[in-house]
């Protein structure tokens, strides 16, 4: 205290207190479920049915964890999920790209009856039996591109991307490659790619979490079980308390059997969520950006 | 332009020619960036406009073999089922309850997230304050729904395991209708409060600081500065944001929704987007163009609030929709 150069009045130390009693709270609001599913999650099943489980693991075992990595659902959904992220955000980022370096050009004719094309479809929508329809017209039902192809572009992810073109590629390095020569096609993958790198993280960040968390188009579009991506898998375990038992080999016992399904819920909740978890702190500070740069509503 | 029309001399006719081309011009000099976007355009087209174009289904009697537009006319004969149907106040009152629920619940809290947070000296705490509440974001819909539900469930949930500690007999949270708002807008608070702040934070860091330091020598408290300085800085975001949300108040999370659900809480949980799916396309009878109507109907009045929302919000001259 006594180095600050303004003093503290008694007020602002109650003040200070206050607010870190306050920070605490909500801390410990938010942690305290995540640190006790993890601790869960290595416990053994007894200590989890019988309630002994409160903050940390009792009698630590990585039975849960076993029991997630036989279930070949599980396995097969983790793989799928990868797939379905890393090809469709591919074609995100891309089409992303592609609609909003056109529509941030002052000199684009045309420009703002396009973007109302793109916004209105923020706004308006066919709803879901008329997509779900053109999909089924479409031979997509039950196929891979159902997962990527429907939601191919975002427009609130294309709008950010806009305003960022708008605010940091200046006119005149346009002008100036233009008299050196340079094409339209030439700048974008020149000049605006290479600048873009900021923008281009934020984008990839926000669709491919999209993709690892979405289940519903999967939901309706997929039918066989080895297309399932973890998500759908998760909500027949996690949601539907659909484990089948056969996958969940060597245990013999009703009892048993019921902790182990609860000790598997647990884990797959800490593995269906710790890629992320792993990543974000990482890229945290993109997301940031992200939600800033929307902010600024072009 | 500008460059050249200084350069170029003072005729203004020249000028005028210059900065006016016509269209075909216009067009043909920037020819490329109509390549690029023709992807795009293809997509929207394909995805979105063409399920506008098939919501004509809500007006006809669907018939899988004739196609959408190959069916009988019915006219509003759906729209006047579903008016007139049971479920219809039902399902208008849980969605906008549950709406405005949320909305109203979940509005202070990223705000005093913000606030506190603001005035937290030390970086560290700072930062790991920020990157654990910002964390439940990143949990999928899927996983928050089981966390929920194994919190809270009835035998081995810890939540019950406390109040059987306490003496109480345990409860059927999710098996009880009065219950499952509650659940679902706290839990949906839990989980956005930190990425919610965010906005707010950016807000906050936008202060001139020098009103700040004034009210230092006027010898106001921090607890005066926040009243004074901080909260009028964000009310404006604070309206802008309320505004936004109110034009999706029929946008409820769907997809927890749906996850909730059991045959339990149905009564307070239906609402109108789950309905459609179901009648659309979970239940053993689907009935294409009456789940289309529903949508629709929903579709449009969204489509009106977000108007009039986005109308309001220029009124303000803070910010529109695009």
């Amino acid at each position: 205290m006594e180095h600050s150069t303004i003093k503290e009045t008694r007020m602002d130390r109650l003040f200070t207190i206050g607010n870190y009693v306050i920070l605490s709270l909500f801390l410990i609001t938010i942690l305290y479920p995540l640190i006790y599913i993890t601790s869960a999650s290595i416990s053994s099943s007894e200590a989890v049915i019988s309630g002994r489980v409160w903050l940390w693991p009792v009698q630590p075992t990585l039975m849960g964890y076993e029991a997630v990595f036989k279930h070949k659902l599980i396995v097969s959904g983790f793989m799928n999920s990868i797939y379905f992220t890393v090809v469709g955000t591919l074609i995100n980022v891309v089409m992303t790209i592609l609609a909003a370096y056109p529509l941030s050009r002052k000199d684009f004719f045309g420009k703002n009856t396009f973007m109302f094309l793109f916004v209105f479809t923020m706004m308006f929508s066919g709803g879901l039996i008329p997509t779900y329809l053109l999909v089924k017209d479409l031979g997509m039902l039950n196929t891979t591109w159902s997962m990527v192809l429907p939601g191919a572009l975002g427009v609130w992810n294309m709008i950010i991307t806009r305003t960022y073109f708008q605010t940091t590629i200046p006119d005149e390095l346009l002008e100036a490659s233009q008299l050196d020569g340079c094409n339209d096609f030439q700048f974008v993958m020149k000049i605006v790619l290479p600048l873009s790198g900021p923008i281009i993280a934020v984008i990839t960040l926000f669709y491919a979490v999209g993709h690892w968390n979405s289940f519903f188009n999967a939901l309706i579009y997929l039918k066989s079980q080895k297309l399932f991506p973890l998500q759908l898998v998760l909500r027949d375990i996690l949601v539907q308390n659909d484990v089948d038992m056969n996958m969940l080999v060597d245990v013999q016992e009703a009892a048993k059997r019921e902790g182990l399904r609860e000790l598997l819920k647990y884990s797959l909740i800490i593995v269906a969520t710790l890629p992320l978890m792993i990543v974000y702190p990482f890229v945290q500070k993109y997301f940031v950006k992200g939600i800033m740069i929307g902010s600024l509503k072009g | 332009m500008e460059a050249l029309k200084q350069t170029a001399g003072i005729d203004s006719k020249a000028a005028a020619r210059v900065s006016s081309p016509s269209p075909l011009k216009k067009i043909r000099k920037v020819w490329r960036l109509y390549v690029l976007i023709a992807l795009p355009l293809l997509y929207i087209i394909i995805f979105k406009y063409v399920p506008m174009y098939g919501a004509q289904i809500a007006f006809r009697d669907f018939v899988v073999t004739k196609g959408i537009t190959g069916s009988e006319w019915a006219g509003f004969k759906y729209f006047i089922r579903f008016f007139h149907s049971y479920d219809f106040g039902r399902l208008m009152i849980n969605t906008i309850v549950l709406s405005v629920y949320s909305l109203v619940a979940g509005f202070p809290f990223p705000i005093i997230l913000a606030l506190s947070l603001n005035y937290v000296k030390n970086e560290f705490f700072k930062k790991s304050v920020q990157m654990i509440t910002y964390a439940p974001h990143f949990i999928s819909v899927v996983v928050m729904v089981g966390i929920i539900l194994e919190l809270l469930d009835p035998r081995n949930g810890i939540v019950n395991t406390i109040i059987k500690g306490l003496g109480f007999e345990p409860i059927s949270f999710m098996g009880t209708p009065e219950l499952f708002k509650s659940i679902y807008v706290w839990s949906g608070i839990w989980q956005s409060v930190g990425f919610s702040c965010i906005i707010y934070l950016a807000a906050l860091a936008s202060i001139d600081p020098s009103l700040h330091e004034a009210a230092v020598v006027d010898g106001a408290n921090k607890l005066q500065r926040m009243w004074h300085i901080d909260i009028p800085g964000i009310m404006p975001i604070a309206i802008i944001m309320l505004i936004m949300n109110t034009g999706h108040m029929l946008d409820v999370g769907f997809e927890k929704v749906l996850l909730m659900q059991n045959p339990l809480n149905l009564r307070t949980s239906e609402v109108i987007d789950t309905y459609v799916y179901k009648v659309g396309l979970a239940s053993q009878a689907m009935n294409y163009s009456y789940s289309s109507a529903i949508g629709l109907f929903k579709s449009v009045i969204n489509l009106i609030l977000l108007l009039m929302v986005n109308k309001i919000a220029q009124k303000t001259k803070q910010a529109s929709l695009w």
